[in-house]
């Protein structure tokens, strides 16, 4: 247990990199992901349902457990 | 010591059949037969241990129970040790018992592409076009919720009080990272533009702090006392405050942390300084502030933010971690919990935009949010509820979580395994190397037990009561070394 902590540390101090930010690989994919919008609005203009009001509209269950 | 959490997942989802007859019970049972008979000999579910209507407070409430017919259409045992049906109106799939958050994900991720699967050989059944479309959720968003269930096992021993008291602060505050979000809202009596976009799907429905129901009058606890293994010596605390989710990040914290702090609760080492006022309102309250600001009021009269409440669950958790160790959520797997809880608390407080790849309702709202500014949009367009719902679309093509970028902490490889392999570490590698050996001389398996007909003498059950027997450990060679069911059998002395 102590082991995998100790782990994340050094890896945290190999990249200069607070302990607070013990997951340096989340938080730079993070960043990324603001760049990437643009590009993710793009591809929902193209996959969204074609007919949202309707889709929402007959999107209807029955409630379960 | 606290017992080994061993745990699951039983997730019903959303069903719609486009171009064709509409109805989700036949649509249900399609699906799965589909997969099944594509896939495997089928082998029926055994309803002899079920009893729903047991309470874990000591009661039985079977006669204001109705039986549940619709149950027994499709019932199926798959050869991963997962049980897969039709329960209410909606296919559902209970992924086989695990020991850690790390195969909870693993088999949640292949009950997922189960699903897949299952949606391309319905299809392929039809010459017309007609599409069987399943969408991971919990909320139709007209009032309709179906849920995500987790089990844990815990000592018959503990009070049934201290559990529901001390785990309610979590099942509260946990959304802040376990929420799959939602566009509007469904709580009765309110206007659905009364809350633009919530963290949770489910919190809307919940309006108990404790109870049996599961399908109205929701609440935060749940008392469903169905073991599913020996009574005297377990309980299997049944989770029904939860959202399914589409982030493997998620789903590892969601059930990662809540085996730690049942943990600490079984060890008595939970304290009561952090239980809620109000619990019922506080967990709508903290889905409907994305903000992550409002504060709720402790039993003690203090004030805390979910976040704060969260921050201090895991510094006790840090404590009981340094003075009972992890073992019971397995070790490595439980500090690894402690590292992401930790991160994830700390940058949800900084910058939850941060933690896009990790938490649904951040992802789905980046989507949401950005798609809205981009058309200008208003915040009731049915566009904005489009994207809600289709964040959790099953098909490759057309899903939007598939798309976001979410971190992924399972190998392809190992989901493919998933699939068709069960757990090594608990009675479920019995169950599902038993379905795949012998599939013809199995009549029927449940959790607990598994119904053998070798062609000689009565059927003959052999009983599972303990969840962690029957793991490879115990069995693979006994299991490898027969070649037939009989002999197997003999072997076993059953």
């Amino acid at each position: 247990m102590a082991e995998r902590i100790n782990k994340q540390k050094t890896t945290s101090d190999r990249t200069d990199e607070t302990v607070d930010e013990a997951a340096p690989a989340v938080s730079e994919s993070g960043e990324k992901l603001k760049a990437d919008l643009d590009d993710l609005l793009d591809e929902i203009d193209e996959v969204l349902e074609t007919n949202a009001e309707d889709f929402v509209k007959s999107y209807v269950q029955k409630g379960g457990q | 010591m606290a017992i080994h959490k061993v745990c699951g997942i039983e997730t019903e989802y959303g069903i719609v059949v486009r171009g064709g007859d509409n109805n989700p019970v036949t649509a249900s049972s399609l699906l799965i037969n589909a997969y099944v008979n594509a896939t495997s000999k089928k082998v029926g579910w055994d309803f002899e241990d079920e009893t729903p209507a047991n309470d874990a407070r000591g009661f039985n409430l079977d006669a204001v129970f109705a039986p549940e017919i619709e149950t027994t259409l499709v019932n199926a045992v798959l050869p991963n040790g997962a049980r897969y049906y039709v329960d209410h109106a909606h296919p559902e799939i209970s992924i086989p018992e695990v020991t850690t958050a790390l195969e909870a994900v693993t088999w949640d991720r292949a009950a997922d592409e189960i699903v897949r699967r299952s949606m391309r050989h319905a299809d392929a059944l039809f010459d017309d076009g007609t599409e069987v479309v399943v969408y991971k959720n919990n909320s139709d968003g007209k009032g309709n919720s179906y849920g995500c269930h987790e089990n844990y096992l815990m000592a018959r021993e503990v009070p049934f009080g201290r559990i529901a008291s001390q785990i309610t602060p979590h099942f509260v505050t946990r959304q802040v990272f376990t929420g799959a979000g939602k566009v509007g809202c469904e709580q009765p009596g309110r206007e659905p533009g009364d809350v633009a976009y919530q963290l949770s799907q489910r919190a809307d429905f919940f309006e108990e702090e404790i109870g049996l129901e599961t399908t109205l009058k929701r609440p935060i606890v749940n008392t469903r006392d169905e073991p599913h293994c020996d009574p005297q010596k377990y309980r299997r605390l049944h989770v029904i405050a939860g959202d399914a989710n589409m982030s493997e990040l998620a789903t590892y914290l969601k059930v990662g942390t809540t085996a730690i702090v049942l943990a600490m609760i079984e060890d008595d080492e939970m304290g009561d300084d952090l239980l809620l006022g109000n619990p019922v309102p506080a967990i709508r309250q903290v889905s409907h502030d994305p903000t992550l600001t409002r504060t709720v009021m402790l039993r003690d009269g203090r004030r805390a933010t979910a976040l704060e409440v969260q921050f201090g669950l895991l510094e006790r958790a840090q404590k009981y971690a340094q003075t009972h160790g992890l073992d019971a959520v397995g070790a490595e797997v439980g500090a690894d919990v402690m590292g992401r809880w930790e991160a994830v608390l700390a940058a949800l407080e900084s910058d939850p935009d941060s933690v896009a790849d990790q938490v649904d309702w951040v992802a789905k709202r980046r989507l949401v949010e950005g798609f809205r500014e981009r058309h200008d949009l208003p915040a009731d367009s049915p566009k904005l509820k489009a994207i809600d719902l289709q964040y959790h679309d099953l098909r490759a093509d057309r899903g939007l979580a598939g798309r976001v970028g979410l971190a992924t902490m399972v190998e392809p490889a190992a989901v493919e395994s998933a699939i068709t392999e069960p757990p090594t570490t608990t009675r479920a590698y019995f169950r599902g190397r038993c379905l795949q050996k012998f599939p013809d001389d199995i009549v029927a398996a449940n959790w607990d037990s598994m119904v053998f007909d070798v062609g000689r003498d009565p059927l003959r059950r052999v009983p599972m009561m303990e969840p962690l027997r029957g793991t490879a450990h115990h069995v693979a060679k006994l299991i490898d070394e027969s070649t037939t069911a009989a002999e197997l059998l003999d072997r076993l002395g059953a």
